[in-house]
């Protein structure tokens, strides 16, 4: 069977699950099982054969499964939203359509991605301009004392981090394929730690720079951890030197440290994560009530969850509503997830993320070329680490952050954007696999 | 490349599991904690939905109901308010709390429903129906009994408790105490206003009431008869220290009937420190001293009845530092609950036999059928049938020509015993009055314990006896 053919199968179980999850949703809304439901999917369906077909097109002999796979995910994530808010979900139905038109525009315009390493500085520098954004005043805001969107009252909400993730990936990839030969020639060896001469430590200077500036920038260690892990991960693929990410994770790691003690917000984000059952802290503003609600959240679902649509968000009777899990369609979509569909669910939607980034690092495999290999494996990781981020945050592995859980979070940034990283990966994936 | 690439894909994996791993901790193993915990509103905002069950007394009065609040949610009623909160508790969603049977019954009242049932019933969405708790609770009792508390000459506002049993089943029929709440607003304070419920959660000197237990350990254990002889003269040295009678009177040799019916402190001192520190300590943890009464009720509402020395810790039982002569009359830091008072009541009157106490008569579905009947069920034989009829003559004694005459009822024999220990500063005349009884002693169908926390000099015969009377004759003229 052809790789395209495989594609469309693959697009089955995202139809089906997009039909039954409405089915799911509407019987339990109002004990009727309209047919807007199977609308609903006929819908969703067209637009990812038409995602499909585009594909078949442009990309003949990209890898098959990963589109398939973003279609379950996003297909899952509308489902999810619109049980959780149905303005919301008509929002994101919209910003899905604006993702795949993103993708072919990129798709069309980057056919040749390689061009793009000819504007590895402009790049770096609008990167750099995005994850600024959030500090200027007037358009920039604050969420819980993190620095990570930018408004236009009235006009527009928007997360440039979800842009500058996939820029700063770009511009490292491209700007280590330059210099990854000389960072390794020369190395010498110290107490069985390899460490490379002293001059050539100016490229890892500039990544350890970048990581700290956006840790400054951000005020949030979670995302930092996202953008510095994912620089990391690409230093660490082109140089195969394991001291660069360890003194590097070190580097992160004092910086962590500082933030933690002295911004009062990463604080508290931290004490919350620490201590998320203690009275005073869940009770405090900008305290552990988030954290401590996601758990609650997941207890209350356990092994197979309670059911599409049953899980308690709200506080019954409560004027104005009263919230139980804050931000349940972005942040916390996952406490959702977990509650209504268990660790079954939980354990689906994290392996589905496995797969997709197991497909991208196949694709940086394949790749005969160190620019193609470094960004697939830089999107990859950086893809993978923003699920680890937000599901760590919800599940306490790490301080909560609030960055969007691919595909499935409402939020226009963040589809956008994703949409884009897919296509960069199927470009890759398509030249690579060209030959074969 | 391809290294690197493998082993960051390898540590990916690595995350990955850390968050199943993670996922799996709050979802399954730590989930009953989460789902318990204190700051969790979610179980209690699922119980918000479900139409509890309601608690009914003997007489089909409602104590508690379930009325329709604003957006699907119910919200609980007390009619009978501070008559029977004390009880009945409360199950207030709002303030995440809920005490008394309202707690302990909580499961039935919110509907226990199990196997298939359940699972349909879920799929299904419909509404959840509790089931109704019948209880052996007597409203008119009840009412004599917090009427009686309220009018009994004390010391500031009204502080005390009722508990009457059913000797032979062990039904609670009455339990009431003051101050008692509006169980409809339980965060109210005020100083005639408190959630602790005297009956079950206090610790009080029983006073001469505890020398019923001291005749029993004394005849059980044959080392006495109701007519073995003692010399009562005042004042003795019991553990090192004189202890005198009331008025420092001496009574020469007497028996025991005449000991118990004069209340003789000195003889029954002595009794117990022959009797011994051991057989006492037994006697007591069959009666249920040491332990939490097993009465269907929120445990850490339960106080467990022993001594205590006075550093403020309860004594090991059978402690060497016991001043067991002391015990034996009530004294040396013994703590009761008024409930363990009259379970001790009972015992004698049921032949020996104390039965569990319990609240709950039986539960009923929706549908009115019974799903769960609650059977009378022994707790201890604590005495041989023998002592029972012999300690039951010696209190009637004590009603017929001694301290209890005023709990003398027409034509029904009383079996009683009074108490008044002191309390507060030494000199000051403060005392807690006493009266455990049971009647008719021929057939015996209630068995009681009152107190009243603070008189000026009243005694158990004086101020608790008539209490104990009219909550008894209102019993026993109900037929029951």
């Amino acid at each position: 069977m052809s790789a395209r053919n495989r594609e469309l199968l693959g697009l089955i179980p995202a139809s089906l699950l997009v039909t039954a999850g409405f089915a799911g949703v509407f019987i339990q809304r109002s004990n009727v099982l309209s047919n807007v439901s199977l609308t609903y999917g006929a819908i969703f369906l067209g637009l990812c054969v038409a995602g499909h077909v585009f594909i078949r097109i442009t990309l003949p002999h990209a890898d098959p499964y990963m589109f398939p796979l973003v279609a379950l995910l996003a297909s899952f994530g509308i489902v999810m939203v619109y049980r959780i808010s149905a303005t919301d979900a008509r929002q994101q139905a919209q910003w899905f359509v604006l993702g795949l038109v993103l993708f072919a525009v990129t798709v069309i315009v980057f056919r040749d991605y390689r061009k793009l390493e000819q504007y590895r500085y402009i790049i770096a520098f609008v990167s750099l301009g995005l994850l600024l954004l959030p500090r200027l005043p007037g358009i920039g805001y604050q969420a819980n004392g993190a620095y990570l969107g930018v408004r236009i009252p009235g006009v527009f909400v928007f997360q440039p981090t979800e842009f500058a993730k996939i820029g700063f990936v770009v511009f490292l990839a491209s700007y280590l394929r330059d210099t990854r030969q000389v960072m390794v020639m020369g190395a010498r060896r110290i107490l069985g730690v390899t460490i490379p001469p002293l001059k050539h430590f100016g490229p890892v200077v500039v990544i350890w720079g970048i990581g700290m500036l956006i840790l400054i920038t951000l005020h949030d260690i979670g995302s930092s951890l996202m953008f510095y892990g994912g620089l990391l991960a690409v230093l660490y693929v082109a140089t195969d030197r394991l001291s660069f990410v360890v003194v590097g994770l070190l580097a992160f790691g004092l910086g962590a440290w500082y933030l933690g003690t002295h911004i009062p917000h990463v604080h508290d984000r931290v004490e919350a994560w620490l201590h998320p059952l203690d009275p005073t802290l869940y009770a405090r503003p900008g305290g552990s009530f988030q954290v401590a609600n996601s758990m609650f959240a997941q207890a209350a679902g356990g092994m197979f969850g309670q059911g599409f649509g049953q899980a308690t968000l709200t506080v019954p009777g409560s004027h104005p509503v009263a919230y139980l899990l804050p931000a349940p369609q972005t942040d916390m979509i996952y406490a959702v997830i977990t509650d209504e569909l268990g660790l079954f669910g939980g354990v689906a939607v994290i392996l589905t993320y496995l797969l997709f980034v197991a497909r991208g690092f196949k694709t940086a495999l394949l790749a005969r070329d160190s620019f193609s290999t470094l960004l697939a494996a830089g999107l990859s990781a950086v893809f993978a680490l923003q699920v680890f981020v937000i599901v760590g945050g919800v599940t306490r592995v790490i301080p909560l952050t609030g960055v969007t859980l691919p595909f499935i979070s409402y939020g226009g940034s963040s589809i956008v954007a994703n949409f884009v990283l897919l296509a960069l990966l199927l470009l890759i994936s398509d030249r690579a696999r060209q030959a074969t | 490349m391809s290294g690197p690439i493998i082993r960051l894909f390898g540590l990916i994996v690595v995350l990955f599991a850390l968050l199943i791993g993670w996922t799996s901790r709050w979802t399954v193993f730590e989930a009953s904690s989460l789902n318990n915990n204190q700051l969790n509103r979610r179980t209690l905002i699922d119980e918000q939905r479900i139409k509890r069950g309601q608690i009914i007394a003997d007489d089909g009065t409602v104590l508690a109901r379930s009325v329709p609040a604003s957006g699907q949610i119910w919200t609980r009623f007390y009619p009978t308010r501070s008559l029977f909160a004390q009880p009945v508790g409360y199950a207030i969603v709002e303030f995440g709390r809920s005490a008394g049977l309202e707690r302990s019954r909580g499961p039935e009242l919110r509907g226990l429903q199990t196997g298939l049932g359940s699972v349909f019933g879920q799929l299904g969405g419909s509404q959840r129906v509790g089931d109704d708790v019948d209880t052996t609770l007597d409203p008119k009792a009840q009412q004599v009994a917090t009427a009686q508390l309220q009018s009994a000459s004390q010391i500031g506002s009204p502080k005390g408790s009722v508990v009457a049993l059913n000797p032979r089943t062990g039904a609670v029929l009455v339990m009431a105490a003051l101050p008692s709440y509006d169980d409809n607003r339980p965060d109210a304070t005020g100083p005639t206003t408190s959630t602790f419920n005297r009956s079950t959660q206090a610790g009080y000197p029983p006073g001469s009431t505890f020398k019923v237990l001291t005749a029993v350990a004394a005849i059980d254990s044959g080392k006495f008869t109701p007519s073995s002889t003692v010399n009562g003269n005042s004042p003795v040295t019991i553990s090192g220290v004189p202890l005198s009678n009331d008025g420092n009177q001496s009574f020469g040799t007497i028996d025991l009937t005449t000991a118990l019916t004069f209340s003789v402190n000195t003889v029954w001192a002595q009794v117990a420190e022959t009797v011994g520190r051991q057989t006492m300590t037994d006697y007591m943890r069959r009666f249920g001293f040491y332990s939490k009464p097993p009465l269907d009720y929120p445990p850490d509402e339960l106080n467990a009845s022993r001594p205590y020395a006075p550093n403020g810790r309860p004594y090991a039982p059978g402690s060497p530092n016991e001043d067991i002569g002391r015990i034996g009359i009530g004294q040396g830091g013994l703590q009761v609950t008024p409930l363990q008072m009259a379970m001790v009541a009972s015992a004698v009157a049921n032949n020996g036999k104390l039965m569990v106490p319990h609240l709950t008569s039986r539960v009923v579905d929706q549908d009115g059928r019974t799903v769960q009947t609650i059977k009378p069920s022994t707790y201890a034989q604590v005495m041989k049938p023998s002592t029972a009829q012999a300690v039951g003559q010696m209190m009637t004694h004590v009603v017929q020509e001694g301290t209890g005459t005023a709990a003398a009822l027409t034509g029904i024999t009383v079996a009683g015993k009074t108490g008044t220990a002191s309390v507060g500063v030494a000199g000051a005349n403060v005392t807690q009055p006493w009266f455990i009884a049971f009647a008719p002693v021929q057939n015996p169908q209630v068995a009681i314990a009152v107190t009243v926390e603070r008189t000026q000099g009243g005694f158990g015969g004086t101020v608790a006896a008539p209490i104990a009377k009219a909550v008894m004759q209102t019993l026993l003229a109900e037929g029951k």
